[in-house]
């Protein structure tokens, strides 16, 4: 052959092989479901929407482009794996139900670390994952976004042991506690209770009843989603100050980046007894399945359960009252 | 063999029939051009994650240890001899793969005069060194840089003459040429009066053997290492076995007075310089200054940018300048200072090549394990080829390296001092020399303890 020619062949082969070479075997190699992650400022997850078919498994390679994620499955017990930059994490999902579950990353990422959540499309036989069209709130008509002022407040914690010492015993159902405020509670009984009975005793006894509809199972279970979920903006100490919230702050009242006509807020405080024992247990936990519009407050409908969210309410309340625990009562919830 | 032959290279016939053929070179050529393609694709399509992105690894790290700890100083240009930038262009020029043969296609034209030095390598290293704390680390812009320096180099092969783009323009080859001073080889000619003789220049001008010398050198007037690529088509094309390549005492090009120039006197300069501030951006505690090179185009940026080009362009040679002459006055010498300026900056090569290997000692060892990954996933896409995907980022010798990097430094300065002695001692008498090369070897030991500073302390 003639050596020129031989040249040739072999420097074609390297100016249109690899590179032909290279993005075919890319091409080939990456047929599995491959999902990169990025800050939500910058794209979120991609793809964003994801179809499977019921009891098939479908495995999923993650990666991170820039810092580490989470990824999770709302409503799930499907456990939450890490997503590290430059490596691949793979994970396999079996859905037994069709329907539209939401996949979200579950490490603060970054001020918009809510925003980084996708969708996977589930089809095939068998009834969907229900979805509850008509929340409490919703029954109730509660308008979410109005103020919800306590009017009085009172001057020391409420402790739900001095209430017990109390005898005055106050018997309300779970729709009726679900329904109402504490300050609803507190007005009842104010009117019931003698005059020579303090307002702080009768707050004593609301954070008792209050405390009687949750349990310590239950409260543990609210703990750690909030430390998880929420006191990044809301504070550990739940007063509003998380690492967040001096970003939020800072942009309250401006568009959200990428957010055209979303503005943010500042963090509610829940140790704000003005505002908190204004709210019923069915206006937080519209809030937190709804989201608070035009706050920047996450919408967490489609990631928590409902006994996940009814444990997050119950714990918000322990920024009011004081329970300290000694034996679950017997009238405890469900 | 004569004893003159026996420092030559060509002299062992394996060696120079290894070198006067051309398909150990084609071949090498193309295995570097196949890993730039890779890198380039790899850079752009791959893992944006630098560490776990082959283009960033390979050129970054694997790429820059080869050679500026192996081939710079082993065997100076070497890697010009085989780097896969130029390529297409030489094959279009040509008109052909392996050798002589077609008519190729291309303007030819020569360079314009003003700018056949390296003062545009000078430019175009500043500025990838300004905007090298975003380059070095996301592979998109790294795949960009180096698609434009393949379309750069193919542009101008298409309208000037021959390597004009690795002679004039290239960013590494201005260093590479620079340092190659240094080496321990140089080709060179045998017998310049044969090459006097010699009509038809056949080195120069090319014949059905070779090409004419791609870097425009002629061969029997090359007293230094600075331009030539090694490429051995000299070796290929004189008729009379002339050409010689030859083990020499490293750094004998330094005290050849011939050729010094203020571009390659700024050259050294500019390389001193970019290691200090390398050494503060990228290994220093500074968050501020990192902040400051990777926000390209931002108002911190801009001042970052300011204050590297004074450092490199002003503040190093205004300082040198003044202690060349401080150093004049002491030893009384008539010499211009001018002349004398551009004379003993050569000194300075040393101590810029030795903070370039104590600067890349700091990361090459650090950070060569992510190697072992990418190769296995050069596009971060999941592929494990060799079964080393999963391996971890491993430093090695992590306790030995500041002793290495203070060693290196040490050598540079010690090797800088005795070139500007020797320097000075070219034009000035032995007693005097000494006066003139005190005040520069104090420069050299005032910016050897700000990179120990820097690199170590």
């Amino acid at each position: 052959m003639n050596r020129e020619l031989a040249a040739r062949l072999l420097a074609s082969l390297v100016l249109l092989g690899v590179p032909v070479g290279v993005l075919l075997a890319r091409k080939v190699t990456t047929q599995h479901v491959a999902i990169h992650g990025v800050m939500a400022d910058n794209g979120g997850w991609t793809p964003g929407t994801i179809e499977a078919r019921v009891g098939e498994p479908l495995t999923l390679h993650l990666t991170s482009d820039d810092v580490i994620h989470g990824f999770a499955i709302g409503q799930s017990e499907h456990p939450a794996v890490d997503v590290m930059p430059g490596a691949w994490t793979k994970t396999k999902l079996v859905f037994a139900r069709p329907g539209r579950y939401t996949f979200y990353c579950t490490r603060w990422c970054g001020s918009n670390h809510w925003r980084m959540r996708g969708t996977i499309e589930v089809s095939g036989p068998g009834a969907e994952v229900a979805t509850d069209s008509a929340p409490l709130f919703v029954r109730l008509k509660l308008d979410l976004d109005a103020p919800h002022p306590s009017g009085v407040v009172p001057t020391r914690m409420p402790v739900a042991a001095r209430g017990t010492e109390a005898a005055m015993p106050f018997a309300w159902s779970l729709d009726e506690y679900r329904s109402r405020s504490p300050v609803a509670l507190f007005r009842t009984m104010r009117e019931r209770a003698p005059k020579s009975v303090t307002d702080s005793r009768v707050w004593d006894v609301v954070a008792t009843v209050w405390r009687d509809k949750t349990t310590a199972e239950r409260l543990a279970v609210g703990r750690k989603l909030y430390r998880e979920n929420c006191a990044a903006c809301h504070g550990e100490s739940g007063r509003g100050n998380g690492v967040m919230a001096a970003a939020l702050a800072a942009s309250a009242g401006t568009a959200m980046a990428g957010m055209t006509g979303h503005t943010t807020a500042s963090p509610t405080d829940f140790t704000d007894a003005a505002t908190m024992l204004g709210a019923s247990p069915a206006f937080l936990h519209g809030k937190i399945i709804r989201g608070g519009m035009g706050t920047g407050m996450p919408y967490w409908g489609p990631i928590f359960n409902d006994t996940q969210v009814w444990a997050l309410v119950d714990y918000l309340w322990t920024f009011q009252f004081a329970y300290e625990w000694t034996a679950p009562p017997s009238s405890a919830s469900p | 063999m004569t004893p003159r032959d026996r420092r030559n290279l060509l002299g062992i016939p394996v060696v120079k029939a290894l070198l006067h053929s051309r398909w150990p070179q084609l071949v090498a050529r193309l295995l570097a051009l196949a890993g730039l393609l890779v890198a380039i694709l790899a850079a752009v399509v791959g893992s944006p994650v630098g560490s776990h992105n082959i283009g960033i690894v390979l050129v970054w790290i694997a790429w820059w240890a080869l050679l500026i700890l192996l081939i710079l100083p082993v065997f100076g240009r070497g890697w010009c001899a085989v780097c896969p930038i130029p390529m297409p262009a030489e094959w279009l020029q040509h008109g052909a793969v392996l050798g002589p043969g077609g008519p190729g296609i291309g303007l030819k034209r020569r360079m314009p005069a003003a700018l056949r030095n390296i003062w545009l390598q000078n430019v175009a290293f500043t500025g990838l060194a300004l905007c090298s704390a975003v380059v070095l680390t996301q592979p998109r812009v790294t795949g960009w840089v180096l698609l434009l320096c393949l379309l750069v180099a193919l542009g101008m092969g298409l309208v000037y003459e021959r390597r004009s783009f690795c002679r004039y323009v290239c960013p590494v080859g201005g260093f590479i040429g620079l340092y190659a001073q240094l080496a321990p080889v140089g080709l060179r000619v045998r017998d310049t009066s044969r090459c006097a003789s010699h009509t038809e220049k056949t080195c120069f001008v090319g014949s059905a053997d070779g090409f004419g010398c791609p870097w425009m050198l002629f061969p029997g007037a090359v007293v230094k290492n600075t331009y030539c690529g090694l490429c051995m088509e000299c070796v290929r094309t004189c008729p009379h076995d002339n050409i010689v390549l030859n083990l020499r005492p490293v750094g004998a090009d330094l005290c050849q007075p011939r050729g010094r120039r203020l571009d390659e006197a700024f050259k050294a300069f500019i390389m001193l310089g970019a290691a200090m501030v390398y050494s503060a951006v990228m290994l220093g505690p500074w968050g501020a200054l990192k902040a400051a090179a990777y926000e390209i185009g931002s108002q911190a940026w801009l001042q970052y940018a300011v204050s590297f080009v004074s450092l490199v362009y002003g503040v190093l040679p205004a300082l040198f300048l003044l202690s060349v002459a401080v150093g004049k006055r002491l030893a009384g010498s008539t010499v211009p200072l001018r002349a004398l300026f551009v004379a003993l900056s050569y000194a300075l090569v040393p101590l810029g090549l030795a903070a370039w290997i104590a600067f890349s000692l700091s990361f090459v060892f650090a950070s060569i394990s992510y190697l072992w990954a990418t190769v296995s996933d050069p596009l971060g896409a999941g592929w494990n080829l060799f079964g080393t995907a999963h391996l971890g980022w491993q430093p090695y010798v992590s306790g030995g390296v500041p002793y290495l990097q203070a060693a290196v430094l040490l050598v540079g300065l010690t090797w800088a001092s005795v070139t500007a002695r020797r320097i000075s001692a070219e034009q000035h008498a032995p007693r005097v020399a000494p006066r003139l090369a005190l005040p520069v070897a104090g420069f050299c030991l005032v910016v050897t303890v700000a990179l120990m500073k820097l690199l170590i302390i």
